[in-house]
């Protein structure tokens, strides 16, 4: 499904890495590993397309995600190091708002219900801006919940998240890849998933 | 399966987001607003008002001040327009919306016009009244600036885009746009010295009327790709 053939990547004039190649098929999970300014994170963010690559190529389905455009965006879900979620607004209206902007139309009871699962009953109409930063990392999270996407591109989703939170998520992750979903993520907190095995791809 | 969101369901998404978004800061809309109102009256003041020539002068330069002004204050806002979507991670998002990026452009190009433009449409022929302003180029004022302000936020998305993240964007920005802002300027206030001088002002109302249309169908383009190597 997704392949990556012989990707290099360059920021400013510092090699990150190159020569990178692998492929992620249904109901694989990945974790990208490797120290601080590895290109960690740069990588992820070639994988949607933010960064065009200085060699190589990514391919989706076999075709190349540059000529895909917003075709392979409509089969993506991105989680950054932002939460993208506005302070101004509440939990609920950020949802929907999220939703929209990936393409769905999703109604008041699915976006509540992605919520409560995150554990934010009775939160959903304070502004975001008085929740606690791992309770905005859920709302963030919650997104997750309202997308069919397969492909799932996390960066450190585990930042600012309590215990609890972080079962939830491997919880979610475990459930996508069973329904034959992709996951590629970087952390630096061990993420366990039960009944699936996680394949490294480590930076150097 | 989730249900798709059609083209026009994005654009009333991103626009009612946007309307949302400055009601809860309402300081910023009313920024350029107050700033619109102080430039215009600053002139009478300082030209001083009377029944001689000063006040002839007023009503001569009026359109000219309206338009200056409601440039200057388009400018304001432009720096906010992708700025703070940029800072939380939704632009990102933004640039993976699988159905349309310049669909989504053109409503935030929108709603900065509800929020930016269309006050000081509003605001405008109150301002006429203080330069004594007769009624029939006041009309025609309006009417300019009605056609020539999304023209003003439309070329301000494509600056605004294209320095984004750049230490010192907002006066970037300016610098930007002002000077594609000059045939808007000249138009708008050729149509009122047009009816003024006792000619034909349709013509100018014309080509306002197709500077618009053309930035209408070219600009949300530009501005998705500028950001999209913005985000690079």
């Amino acid at each position: 499904m997704l392949e990556v053939g012989n990707l290099g990547c360059v920021r400013g004039d510092h090699r990150l890495f190159a020569g990178l190649s692998f492929s992620l098929s249904p109901g694989e999970l990945m974790q990208v590993q490797g120290p601080n300014g590895s290109g960690k994170t740069s990588l992820l963010r070639a994988l949607c397309g933010f960064l065009m690559p200085e060699a190589g190529e990514i391919r989706w389905r076999g075709k190349s995600i540059r000529e895909l455009g917003e075709q392979y965006f409509a089969e993506l879900v991105y989680l950054g190091h932002h939460n993208a979620i506005k302070d101004e607004l509440n939990a609920l209206e950020n949802l929907h708002i999220n939703a929209g902007l990936a393409g769905a139309a999703v109604g008041d009871q699915q976006v509540l219900a992605a919520l409560r699962r995150m554990g934010l009953r009775k939160k959903e109409l304070l502004p975001v801006k008085v929740l606690s930063q791992g309770q905005r990392r859920r709302v963030a999270l919650a997104r997750l919940l309202l997308t069919d996407a397969p492909l799932w591109v996390l960066d450190e989703p585990l930042t600012a998240l309590d215990v609890g939170a972080v079962d939830l998520i491997q919880e979610l992750i475990g459930e996508h890849v069973a329904k034959g979903g992709m996951v590629i993520y970087t952390t630096h907190q061990p993420l366990q998933v039960a009944g699936v095995q996680t394949r490294t791809l480590a930076l150097a | 399966m989730m249900n798709k969101l059609s083209l026009t369901g994005l654009l009333a998404l991103v626009v009612r987001r946007d309307l949302l978004l400055a009601m809860r800061r309402r300081a910023d809309v009313l920024t350029t607003l107050v700033f619109f109102v102080m430039v215009v009256s600053l002139f009478p003041l300082g030209v001083g008002v009377g029944q001689g020539p000063e006040a002839q002068m007023l009503t001569k330069i009026a359109p000219g001040v309206v338009w200056v002004a409601a440039l200057l204050a388009s400018m304001l806002s432009l720096g906010r327009m992708f700025s703070a979507d940029y800072l939380d991670g939704t632009l990102e998002q933004m640039l993976l919306a699988p159905q349309s990026l310049p669909v989504l452009v053109l409503g935030k190009i929108l709603a900065h016009w509800m929020t930016s433009g269309l006050p000081l449409v509003l605001m405008a022929p109150v301002l006429g009244l203080q330069f004594n302003l007769p009624s029939g180029q006041l009309g025609v004022l309006v009417l300019g600036l009605v056609l020539g302000t999304p023209v003003l936020s439309m070329l301000g998305a494509v600056g605004a885009a294209l320095t984004l993240g750049l230490r010192g964007g907002g006066v970037l920005v300016s610098l930007l746009v002002l000077p594609l802002c000059i045939p808007v300027l000249i138009f708008g206030a050729g149509a009122v010295e047009a009816v003024a001088s006792g000619m034909d002002y349709v013509a100018h109302l014309k080509l306002l009327a197709a500077i618009a249309v053309a930035a209408t169908v070219l600009t949300p383009w530009v501005t998705a790709q500028a950001l999209r190597i913005s985000m690079e």
